[in-house]
């Protein structure tokens, strides 16, 4: 899932504050289970600048809504009405619905009200961690199932550092060591030869490195006759 | 001989070789390197010149080394991922080789947390390992990580470090391994304050039969206080500083001396173990010592060659 947190309330409300009519904008996936921009954090959201605006005076609308999937155009257009209405519209969602809106409606404006922050788990109740930075080309196969690329702080391929501490990671003590956990992980299996290899440079060009990416799939695009049908029904 | 520096003279005579470590400064005057250059020429077979340590900003390694050359004192560069990718990287050692620089120590580097640059990109195209593996093809085949093949590959002599105080302590052999593997000539290891573990480490390392592969030069840090000797042993990851080193340190009547007859002895105890081919001696902030500490260790006079 995609972990993201709300930006800090007073950084919200200077953002907001010139717009007449806010629409406030969650979504129900990712950002719901991490507790940053579902339903409750967004009626959250407009209590607290409603009650900033009573106490400096100003006056604002705000229109407080949640769609399913913010990054999905379908689930949009569901409150397409209110975005038209709006003067701005501040998403709770991550970046890619709040930039999901910003596109399909060009001419408003869209701020986000998330800090996205990364690709990664619930660990337990109210603890989230990265595990993937996307990089395009899978390699957890050769090291027990535990990311290096994003668990390490230096993406090493042949870890661990001088730096690894009782097992955890120099940068951040509270963190483990990834490589320490890949260690451990492939003598509990008895793999280790897995990683007594030099692992050789990686390629970096299928993650962001190589330009922003685009995958497409042929067999699954619509041809323009199916497009036109689709049109027709909306 | 892979790239005819002084160090590797020395190591492949089968001599008993010393490095030590001129810090740059932390400004644009060449002035405190030429100083410690004419101070320490002698002292030691080759100074590695620290690229950024602990990520903080200073005079490059390489234009360090190209400074203390001019006072015919031998450089090894330190190259660290953090800061360059590939194709900086790359070009670096090509430009290195063409100033003369025959001695390169290959590191991962230091994460950016801990240094004066705390809001930096880091890159880490590459580690340690991938790094000296680089390096090795392209000194030796000429070949680039893209595989271009170059005319007049660079000439140099490769180094690593390794902790063998870091944890999974049963990897670090391996890690050596890999790194031997990588192409690494000769490994400097991070400062010994507990020998027993070392030795550990060295007979893992014997067992392996690296020692007949790669030159190891146990690392040494003399220290002034029993502060800084606290200090390493709780905030320095990947440091161990047994209790008894600090209590000879805080019982000593004068620390400073006390901490440079501690690090004589460990040179002396490491002359004897099997498999340690030289001393890597860092005296941080405190290059001055280092002729003492040569001297009183029996280091003197240095190998010589026509």
């Amino acid at each position: 899932m995609i972990v993201a947190k709300r930006k800090p309330m007073g950084d919200i409300a200077k953002m907001v504050a010139p717009y007449k009519k806010v629409a406030v904008i969650g979504c129900r996936s990712c950002v719901a289970i991490c507790l940053a921009g579902g339903e409750k954090e967004v009626k959250m959201t407009v209590s607290a600048l409603k009650v900033r605006n009573r106490k400096e005076g100003r006056e604002q609308q705000f229109e407080a809504l949640v769609v399913e999937r913010q990054c999905e155009k379908e689930w949009v257009k569901e409150v397409e009405d209110k975005v038209k209405d709006a003067d701005l519209v501040l998403s709770m969602a991550c970046s890619l619905g709040a930039q999901t809106i910003a596109d399909m409606y060009p001419e408003k404006i869209v701020f986000p009200g998330l800090d996205t922050g990364f690709f990664g788990v619930p660990e337990e109740q109210g603890v989230w961690s990265e595990k993937c930075v996307g990089c395009g080309n899978c390699i957890i196969h050769l090291t027990g199932g535990i990311c290096p690329v994003a668990r390490c702080a230096k993406s090493m391929l042949n870890g661990p550092c001088g730096g690894s501490s009782n097992g955890h990671c120099e940068v951040n003590l509270e963190i483990e060591c990834a490589w320490y956990a890949i260690h451990e992980r492939l003598r509990l299996q008895k793999r280790l030869d897995l990683i007594e290899a030099v692992m050789p440079p990686k390629d970096w060009s299928t993650g962001h490195a190589g330009g922003r990416r685009t995958y497409v799939r042929e067999d699954a695009r619509l041809t323009q006759h199916q497009k036109k049908g689709k049109e027709g029904a909306q | 001989m892979k790239a005819g520096s002084n160090l590797e003279k020395v190591l492949d005579s089968g001599q008993f070789a010393v490095t030590a470590e001129i810090g740059p400064p932390q400004s644009a005057n060449p002035a405190p390197l030429t100083h410690h250059a004419k101070m320490l020429r002698g002292y030691a077979d080759a100074f590695n010149l620290t690229d950024n340590q602990t990520a903080v900003v200073r005079l490059s390694s390489i234009a360090s080394a190209a400074i203390i050359m001019r006072e015919d004192v031998e450089p090894v560069i330190q190259m660290t991922c953090r800061d360059r990718n590939r194709i900086a990287l790359q070009s670096d050692l090509l430009g290195a080789s063409a100033l003369g620089i025959r001695n390169v120590l290959c590191l991962t580097g230091d994460h950016q947390i801990f240094g004066n640059e705390k809001g930096a990109k880091n890159v880490f195209d590459f580690d340690s390992v991938t790094e000296l593996s680089v390096f090795n093809t392209l000194r030796t085949e000429g070949k680039q990580v893209g595989g271009e093949v170059l005319k007049d590959p660079p000439k140099v002599y490769l180094g690593c470090a390794e902790n063998p105080f870091a944890t999974p302590y049963e990897w670090r052999g391996a890690r050596l391994a890999k790194k031997v593997a990588a192409g690494a000539d000769f490994v400097q290891t991070q400062a010994i304050f507990d020998m027993d573990m070392f030795e550990k480490w060295m007979d893992d390392v014997r067992g392996r039969g690296l020692d007949k592969k790669v030159h190891i030069l146990a690392g040494v840090l003399p220290m002034k206080t029993a502060g800084a000797a606290r200090y390493m042993k709780n905030k320095v990851p990947g440091m161990i500083v047994p209790d008894h080193v600090i209590d000879r340190m805080k019982n000593a009547k004068d620390s400073k001396e006390e901490g440079i007859k501690l690090c004589i002895e460990q040179i002396e105890h490491l002359k004897t173990i099997k498999g340690v081919h030289g001393v890597h001696i860092m005296a941080v902030m405190w290059e001055d010592m280092v002729p003492r500490i040569a001297k009183e260790a029996g280091l003197l006079p240095r190998p010589t060659f026509e």
